[in-house]
């Protein structure tokens, strides 16, 4: 979708939890939480808490109140996503939900630049969340069990992002978007996300590059969500397949931990990818250090009793087009 | 995309890690066998201190239980399994640690629906069938005679 009139995205905000905090991204995200509990009574209030936080710093950084903002769309992990709820409990203003599992960030954030261009509200907000131990209870074990990781596993992050869309004026801009389509090849490893993934964010891109004409070429990067290490070398297998050469890809799953071993096969969780746009894209594109890229955030569109019935992993990759901001 | 699911499935085995056996096997032999160690110790300590042979076995096994439950509760017995593996869950204390971590983590959800209720997600498949294998057995036993 070309986006008649491009919005922009003026402000931005990023929170990371104790292990983004020392992660190579840290110095670029806004809250650093030290306490992954954040306070809270539960790892879920925690994760409504770091939304909750990171909305109020973007809105704070455009100068804005919630009674100025037309529509938040936000979504995350949770069942029912009750980070989300919750949240905008709190920041009473308007609110559609989504769920777009590790995509909502692209999501959201295509959704609301299409509502933007259409000129239906000055400020629209779209954010996401994902809390580790929030996820872990949910969708794995119980923190405190005893069980070893498997190499191909990601590491759900603490994190969340925010962005603020105005129909026209100073910012980043989103020319075009793309919504993805489910993909599945059948992929059954829970503990293999990015390799369930990667069809998804090469149909994703194969599509888009076919209908503009575009290539990898025309940006400085192309950056996916959490494919981590091993959905990211699937990815290039699979375009080179298709006789695209992917070079100057970025795996936002790589970027937020960059080398630690502990993180498996790297970062995940709808916070991931947002984290890495607001603390990490953004700015670069703001600071001129990158002119066009593509951020394409995928998802994994199982649950616990779908996985359980051994039914395999579909996924689903949103695209964004961003581009520094005219001088 | 012209990839069949099965043409995927090689290509994602070919780019998936394998967990490092070796490593992995040497931690657990190590550490599996380091708990088994102690329990020996501890049995011979409570011997030593005059108990039946029987007591003082189930004093190894409640000894044990109790240390798992407690460095399960100050979040070290994980951190000791993500290296273990096997070596720490299939000894008496990978038992107890399935039993205490979930009752931990669903405390927040309150004593009946969270804590209790909860307790028993990990172990309670191990105790159903557990104990329709031992039915089997004593059936096995009955009906062969085996059991005198």
């Amino acid at each position: 979708m070309q986006l008649p009139h491009p919005p922009v995205i003026a402000a931005w905000a990023s929170a990371g939890g104790k292990r983004e905090s020392a992660g190579p991204l840290a110095e670029g995200l806004d809250l650093l939480y030290e306490d992954n509990r954040l306070g809270q009574k539960s790892w879920e209030k925690a994760e409504e808490r770091l939304l909750e936080e990171t909305a109020r710093a973007c809105m704070k950084k455009a100068s804005l109140n919630p009674d100025q903002i037309q529509l938040a769309l936000a979504g995350d992990l949770q069942a029912q996503c009750t980070a989300s709820g919750y949240a905008m409990r709190q920041l009473e203003v308007p609110f559609a939900g989504l769920y777009g599992a590790c995509s909502t960030m692209a999501e959201s954030l295509a959704m609301a630049a299409c509502l933007s261009s259409s000129g239906v509200g000055d400020n629209i907000l779209a954010m996401t969340t994902s809390h580790f131990c929030a996820a872990e209870r949910q969708f794995r074990m119980p923190l405190n069990y005893g069980g070893m990781r498997t190499p191909t596993s990601q590491w759900t992050a603490t994190a969340a992002g925010c962005v603020l869309l105005h129909p026209a004026g100073q910012g980043v801009q989103v020319p075009s978007v793309a919504f993805g389509r489910v993909q599945d090849l059948q992929i059954k490893d829970i503990t293999n996300m990015g390799a369930a993934m990667a069809p998804a964010a090469a149909d994703t891109l194969l599509r888009y590059f076919q209908d503009t004409g575009k290539t990898p070429a025309d940006y400085d990067v192309v950056f996916t969500g959490d494919l981590g290490k091993v959905g990211s070398e699937l990815l290039h297998e699979l375009m080179q397949q298709e006789g695209v050469d992917l070079t100057n890809h970025q795996d936002c799953g790589c970027l937020l931990y960059g080398d630690d071993p502990t993180v498996g096969a790297g970062g995940s969780g709808c916070g991931c990818s947002a984290a890495v746009l607001c603390s990490h894209i953004l700015p670069a594109l703001t600071r001129g250090e990158y002119h066009k890229v593509l951020f394409v955030a995928t998802g994994a569109l199982m649950s616990q009793p779908i996985f359980l019935q051994r039914e395999s992993i579909p996924g689903i990759a949103h695209l964004v087009e961003l581009a520094a901001p005219a001088k | 995309m012209n990839i069949t699911p099965e043409q995927y499935s090689q290509m994602s085995k070919k780019a998936s890690p394998n967990s490092p056996i070796v490593k992995d096997c040497l931690w657990a032999f190590g550490v599996g066998g380091s708990i088994c160690l102690l329990g020996e110790v501890l049995r011979e300590i409570y011997l030593w201190q005059g108990m039946e042979e029987k007591d003082a076995g189930l004093l190894v096994s409640v000894t044990l239980i109790a240390l798992s439950a407690i460095t399960t509760g100050f979040g070290w017995y994980c951190k000791l399994a993500a290296h273990a593996g096997a070596g720490t869950l299939v000894p008496i204390t990978g038992f107890a640690n399935a039993v205490v971590s979930p009752a931990i983590e669903f405390s927040t959800e309150g004593f009946v629906p969270g804590v209790a209720a909860k307790m028993f997600l990990i172990a309670g498949p191990v105790i159903v069938y557990g104990t329709l294998a031992s039915v089997i057995y004593g059936l096995i036993l009955f009906f062969t005679g085996a059991a005198g």
